[in-house]
């Protein structure tokens, strides 16, 4: 078995200093990229335990102050062979790369928290528990966010979260301890609403995938050291020189749970200008400050009902998605929509239509593909995107 | 095939098939009666529906799992189930079209089927094989499936209906329930409570009819007996022979758990269908078919469990795969989960209608959710009362909350337990991808291991 990677965080957080941005991006990538985790290891052989979450949202503040690690589980490079002989046919790649990779033993957990989001993912505990002999459950986020009684039962169930926390080896849920953890996580929300709202006026200074990474990596980094990252680099990514040219301004919209490739958002970026997207939109879903003050549980319960994004895996009467695209797409001033969906995945491929409706019904030109996180070739959507931008520019 | 038997899924001939023994003359009159009235209240039922739709009475849109009909016949709403209309296109033939259809407006061929066939046929007018659906007035999802939510999301923007969820708390984790007395029990079963109450204000306001609190008692007191009767019929299975076959008959008495749920009709079927099931149980009539012109018992030589979700575009082919071997599937996951929550036996308590059916609605829909994401005892054990040969476990492209984990169970199962399975795809109603020759090779050759397993003991 070949030597394990193992990487200090904060090491390498201080070996980004100082560099290009494009270095930076390139470290981001690699380390986001790697099969075997090596920040999650390095806080493993240190005593540290570990939470792994699956896509899209998590309360990853309650994880942080209870002392675990928050690892966001959302699959990665591996051939899915290992887990073949426990899944169907008919579903989205990275619920098969993650048990893959979990069973060939290359992250290894001490609790696996999975959601009701989809019909795949809500499988998942049950798969988890049956392969694994670390605890593995599901975290009930409400599909009903419209009614009064949804408060008290999400904090309710975010206190039954924490004790199963400290029950798998993490400490008991302080409320000055979540406080703190709330405050080093809004500033980290912050820095993320910063780096799109400088895509959304200056896209030059940072393309898709150069974001996707340097938001993505936060996924397998401790928090603290995300922060780090991004407080050194958003000054300089403000001040990067950069000639706006003159591309048509999207809004790539599908990518919420599986992640689209990097040189997939790269081929697109060729085109257009990717102005905004819903690229790991759970590590952005609270779209502002959670407060600090009062029950700090309460409030995570409630900005996540009330000052949160939208996605094709929540219910909400009050953001029927179309309109939270067609909002997505004003505010960033975008001309077309990529409407893409990971291949397989049923909620990104249900809502395709709602959009495609919308987009329609408003005259924005809109162009649908599909995706998968370990394909290899870009040439055919380097060309489909070329096309689709000649065709408006010249219709 | 006789009329009384094709309304709705039910057990049917098999050319290969040979009965265990004839019909007796002297049966009582009451034997086949399930069948026979299962039949006329599925054509009733539809004709409710498109009399409701002729006359523009719009409806309440609920699914099986959760469908809130307690609640809903207080206002007097026609109740729409479109898994129930969905899945007829694929029994009478004509779901391929649907089908196409819905991927013309723009659906992926990989996405649920059941949605996709409904869809199609509201772009239609509401055009069924068996009549007129109407439009709906709200739509109820529960969380059940996720699915539901996209579902009602298509009818609020074909016809800008309301929706209004039922989210009901799943077990977290294999045999992980809260129990009575918890506090985590009491917070799950007041954010039900929550939404129960959200629902009767909301269909207050559509309807302009106030809640009647003392009808609602007796629509649940319909249910109870409901309840009653189903978890009595799945336990009679238990014995030998078996009285009905979970993947033909059940489906037809699914139909009434759920179109009829909460009715007088519904609760009158049920005591009937139990007694002459009972009366059949104690004489050693097990399942029949229907065989020129008479019903016959079926050969019962393996006793068979399901997991997952039938294949409605294969419906009397995919049964013959294991008829033919002398297989009946005396149990299944599906008659459970797809049973609107009559099969966990629970009894609302009509002192307090409100909070027990609150109570009643958290433990029907996790109980589902346990059975099909974690574990199912009576049929993946071997101490199950059902006492089975093997095991089939069927995947379907359009449920992937019942089909993503049955390759995994199917592995824990065989390799911890030593129960034999069966593993096949297809789709519940698109017979696109419903390969039937492979799947009747697999299941031959299930069959040669199960009776090669037998001579050996």
């Amino acid at each position: 078995m070949a030597t394990r990677t193992i990487t200090d965080p904060a090491e390498w957080v201080e070996g980004c200093r100082g560099r290009r941005i494009e270095e930076v991006v390139a470290r981001c990538r690699e380390l986001l990229e790697d099969p075997d985790f090596p920040t999650v290891a390095h806080w493993r052989e240190q005593g540290g335990r570990v939470l792994g979450h699956f896509q899209v949202y998590f309360p990853e503040e309650i994880a942080h102050a209870c002392g675990m690690l928050p690892v966001r589980v959302r699959g990665g490079a591996a051939d899915g062979v290992e887990a073949s002989q426990h899944f169907g046919s008919y579903l989205c790649s990275i619920l098969k790369t993650s048990l893959d990779l979990a069973l060939a033993r290359r992250i290894e957990l001490d609790l696996f928290v999975s959601h009701p989001i989809c019909d795949g993912a809500r499988n998942l505990a049950g798969i988890w528990g049956r392969n694994f002999p670390y605890k593995s459950q599901v975290l009930h986020l409400p599909q009903n966010p419209n009614t009064a009684a949804a408060f008290p039962f999400l904090a309710a169930e975010y206190r039954r979260l924490a004790r199963d926390i400290a029950a798998a080896g993490g400490r008991p849920l302080d409320d000055d301890a979540l406080r703190a953890s709330l405050a080093l996580y809004n500033r980290s929300r912050a820095q993320m609403r910063e780096l799109y709202r400088l895509r959304r006026e200056s896209p030059a200074k940072l393309s898709a995938q150069e974001s996707a990474v340097l938001v993505g990596v936060a996924g397998v980094l401790p928090r603290e050291q995300h922060v780090r990252l991004l407080e050194e680099l958003l000054p300089r990514i403000t001040a990067r020189p950069a000639r706006e040219q003159d591309k048509m301004r999207v809004v790539f919209e599908g990518g919420f749970c599986e992640v689209p490739p990097y040189d997939l958002l790269q081929a697109v970026a060729r085109s257009c200008y990717v102005v905004d997207d819903d690229v790991w939109i759970g590590l952005r879903w609270l779209n502002s400050d959670v407060p600090t003050g009062g029950d700090p549980v309460a409030n995570l319960a409630a900005a996540y009902i009330d000052r949160s994004s939208y996605s094709p895996v929540q219910h909400d009467n009050r953001k029927p998605r179309e309109k939270m695209l067609l909002q997505r797409v004003r505010a960033a001033r975008a001309e077309a929509v990529i409407l893409a969906a990971a291949k397989m995945c049923e909620p990104g491929l249900d809502e395709q239509v709602g959009y495609a409706k919308a987009l329609e019904h408003e005259g924005i030109p809109y162009f649908i593909t599909e995706f998968e996180e370990n394909q290899t070739t870009f040439d055919d959507i380097s060309i489909q995107m070329e096309t689709f931008v000649e065709n408006i520019l010249f219709a | 095939m006789s009329q009384a038997v094709a309304a709705f899924p039910s057990a049917a001939v098999s050319p290969n098939s040979s009965p265990a023994t004839s019909a007796p003359a002297a049966w009582p009159e009451f034997v086949g009666r399930g069948s026979r009235e299962s039949a006329r209240l599925t054509r009733e039922w539809f004709q409710g529906l498109t009399q409701a739709a002729d006359e523009d009475r719009k409806a309440a849109f609920v699914f099986v799992m959760g469908s809130m009909s307690e609640v809903l016949r207080n206002f007097d709403l026609p109740i729409v189930f479109p898994e129930v209309t969905a899945l007829q296109t694929a029994v009478r033939g004509t779901s391929e079209e649907y089908l196409v259809a819905a991927e013309d407006y723009g659906y992926s061929p990989d996405i649920c089927g059941y949605l996709k066939a409904d869809v199609a046929m509201h772009l239609r007018g509401g055009g069924h094989p068996m009549g007129r659906i109407p439009k709906p007035l709200i739509a109820i999802a529960t969380n059940a499936c996720n699915t539901y939510f996209k579902w009602t999301e298509a009818w609020e923007r074909l016809y800008g209906a309301p929706i209004v969820s039922i989210d009901v708390p799943n077990p977290r984790a294999v045999r992980s329930l809260s129990r009575r007395g918890d506090a985590d029990y009491a917070f799950e079963l007041a954010y039900v409570k929550g939404q129960i109450e959200d629902l009767i204000a909301q269909c207050e306001r559509l309807t302009g009819k106030r809640f009647d609190i003392d009808r609602f008692r007796e629509h649940l007191g319909y249910a109870n007996t409901m309840s009653r009767c189903w978890k009595e019929l799945l336990e009679l299975n238990a014995r030998t022979p078996a009285v009905f076959s979970a993947l033909t008959d059940g489906l037809a008495f699914l139909g009434m758990a759920n179109c009829w749920r909460a009715t007088p009709e519904g609760a009158r079927y049920f005591e009937e269908l139990l007694e002459e099931m009972r009366w059949r149980s104690a004489n050693g009539v097990g399942a029949m078919l229907r065989k020129d012109g008479q019903d016959v018992p079926v050969e019962q030589r393996f006793r068979l469990g399901f997991m997952g979700v039938p294949c409605y575009a294969l419906f009397r082919g995919f049964n013959e795969f294991f008829s033919d071997w002398g297989g009946i599937f005396v149990t299944s996951t599906y008659i459970r989960i797809a049973s609107g929550g009559t099969a966990i036996g629970y009894e609302f308590d009509l002192a307090d209608p409100i909070t027990s059916f609150a109570e009643g609605t958290l433990l029907a829909v996790r109980s589902t959710q346990q059975d099909v994401l974690f574990d199912f005892p009576d049929i993946e054990s071997n101490e199950s009362m059902y006492q089975l040969d093997g095991i089939v476990y069927h995947g379907v492209k359009s449920c992937r909350t019942g089909s993503s984990a049955l390759a995994d169970r199917r592995l824990h199962t065989f390799e911890k337990r030593g129960i034999p399975s069966l593993l096949l795809e297809s789709d519940i109603v698109d017979p696109r991808a419903v390969a039937r020759a492979q799947m009747k090779n697999r299941a031959d050759a299930f069959f040669e291991g199960l009776i090669a397993r037998r001579q050996r003991q």
